[in-house]
């Protein structure tokens, strides 16, 4: 079995300060090296949340995060190791696509290898020197996805990264992933398009009310639920408000 | 440190491209252009510049600063999603908000005068408009940045930067105001003095009237004034002050900052 890469114990979460909201409650969750995990589940699950604390970007109150066994929680350095794809792609519309990139570089100092190969397969060669106000919503979708990948990172985190994609630009990305994958790359992806990840995934976390209601390999999700494939599945657990954790 | 400098550096370059930005450096440059010409005096263009500048700087410094800082959004989460530290990255974007404004500000109030070229005492004055100009936006965007942090829904952040404006711009001065009529029987002036310091516009009014020779038609309390902020320790606390004032929605904004969930 692979190596552990992300190791999350007890992560909880809630927000806001009249009415508590919890959006995490106690997540333990293992990301093994080289795999692709899903996190699905239906909206305000967590999902988001999820991504975005293992960014640093959303504070838990409790738990720790563990990348190759370093706790991360209120770390900096270690996110010059993950390539991080938001679901929004709304940056600063008067700078340009490559300016966003010399920031991206300049930020993170620039020793790592620079992989293109997306900024080339999705042609962005002239794209990049227009403002991003300019540039229409997939072609900063693109900008976007090539930015996540650029720095060659171990650890690949991506929010909904086919949204807004064209079929031919999304089946680049998809083949990026695997590729990267089978470079040795750790992804961590949702998406609310089950096809998409049944194609990308080799585990499946399910998210429900913050809860981690299950958990394991893309076959073993088809098999517990007696289901061909993963949309299907993924449709039994939530009908059945699955709650337990395999 | 190096953080600092890179955020501001991209911020800066956004921010200088912006229409609003271009349009309130036009706004200065045509006020300014416009006085100079009806009345063909750099002094008394500057003195009306007073009331306009005291009136429109804190104005658009807060509302522009919040709104853009809720539009950079996913901008800072992008940058946070690098090996950076939040507390260079606030610095970063404040900075990076505040001096194109400046900016802005300096280039269209600064540039009429420039073309024609004035005297001595016109050079010291419009240095004090420039330099109160500055202190006003390093205040009111500091303060903008800091709704923005604290307030996640935009209307209300925005809704909440128009009414600290309207405080510290009408409301205040009608209570002091008020306060000076019903407390007419008393000495007030070191009173006033002290609820003067409370409020930015109001040190930025105070310190530029007396640098326009203003300060003979105000009277007693405008002697009590001249005095005080001519001596070392007006200077000194005027200062303070004024450094209080940028500070402290700054260090606020930063600790809200470094605790925020994005």
């Amino acid at each position: 079995m692979n190596q552990l890469k992300i190791q999350i114990t007890g992560l909880s979460k809630r927000f806001g300060s009249v009415r508590v909201v919890p959006v995490l409650s106690t997540v333990d969750l293992v990301v093994r090296t080289g795999r692709v995990i899903a996190i699905v589940g239906p909206n305000g699950a967590g999902k988001t949340t999820l991504i975005k604390s293992i960014l640093g970007l959303t504070r838990p109150e409790t738990g720790r995060i563990l990348i190759d066994g370093n706790d991360v929680v209120g770390q900096d350095a270690y996110r010059s190791r993950i390539g991080y794809m938001p679901q929004i792609a709304r940056f600063q519309e008067n700078l340009t696509g490559a300016e966003l990139i010399e920031m991206l570089k300049d930020l993170r100092g620039g020793t790592a290898e620079l992989d293109v190969q997306l900024l080339e397969s999705f042609g962005l060669g002239p794209a990049l020197g227009q403002p991003l106000r300019v540039l229409s919503g997939g072609t900063r979708q693109k900008v976007n996805a090539a930015m996540a990948f650029l720095f060659s990172p171990d650890i690949l985190v991506l929010d909904e990264p086919t949204a807004g994609l064209d079929p031919l630009a999304s089946s680049i990305l998809k083949d990026k992933i695997l590729a990267d994958r089978g470079a040795g790359r750790t992804v961590v992806v949702t998406s609310h398009i089950m096809n998409e990840l049944e194609e990308l995934a080799d585990d499946v976390a399910f998210l429900l009310d913050g809860r981690i209601a299950f958990v394991g390999t893309l076959d073993e999700v088809k098999r517990i639920t007696a289901q061909a494939t993963l949309e299907r599945a993924v449709a039994t657990m939530m009908s059945r408000g699955w709650v337990r954790a395999a | 440190m190096n953080t600092i400098f890179k955020v501001l550096k991209y911020q800066a370059r956004d921010a200088v491209r912006s229409r609003w930005l271009i349009g309130y450096a036009i706004f200065f440059g045509l006020v300014a252009e416009g006085l100079l010409r009806f009345s063909g005096d750099p002094a008394k263009t500057q003195l009306s510049l007073v009331s306009v500048v005291l009136f429109v700087v804190p104005l658009v410094a807060i509302v522009f600063g919040t709104v853009y800082l809720y539009n950079a959004r996913e901008f800072v989460e992008l940058i946070l999603a690098q090996p950076v530290r939040r507390r260079q990255t606030y610095t970063g974007l404040y900075l990076g908000l505040a001096l194109p404004m400046v900016l802005a500000y300096t280039l269209g109030i600064g540039f009429p005068f420039l073309l024609r070229g004035i005297d001595a005492a016109a050079w010291d004055t419009l240095v004090a408009l420039l330099a109160a100009g500055t202190v006003l936006t390093g205040t009111f965007c500091a303060i903008a940045t800091l709704i923005a942090v604290r307030c996640e829904d935009r209307l209300r952040g925005l809704g909440t930067a128009i009414a600290v404006w309207l405080m510290l711009t009408v409301v205040y001065d009608g209570f002091v105001l008020f306060l000076l009529a019903v407390m007419s029987d008393y000495p007030l002036e070191r009173a006033t003095l002290v609820m003067m310091m409370a409020n930015p516009i109001d040190i930025a009014r105070v310190a530029l009237l007396l640098r326009f020779d203003g300060a003979a038609m105000m009277g007693y309390t405008g002697a009590v004034f001249l005095k005080f902020f001519a001596g070392a320790w007006g200077t000194a606390i005027t200062a303070t002050a004024l450094t209080v004032w940028i500070l402290a929605p700054v260090v606020l904004g930063m600790r809200a900052f470094q605790r925020k969930d994005f």
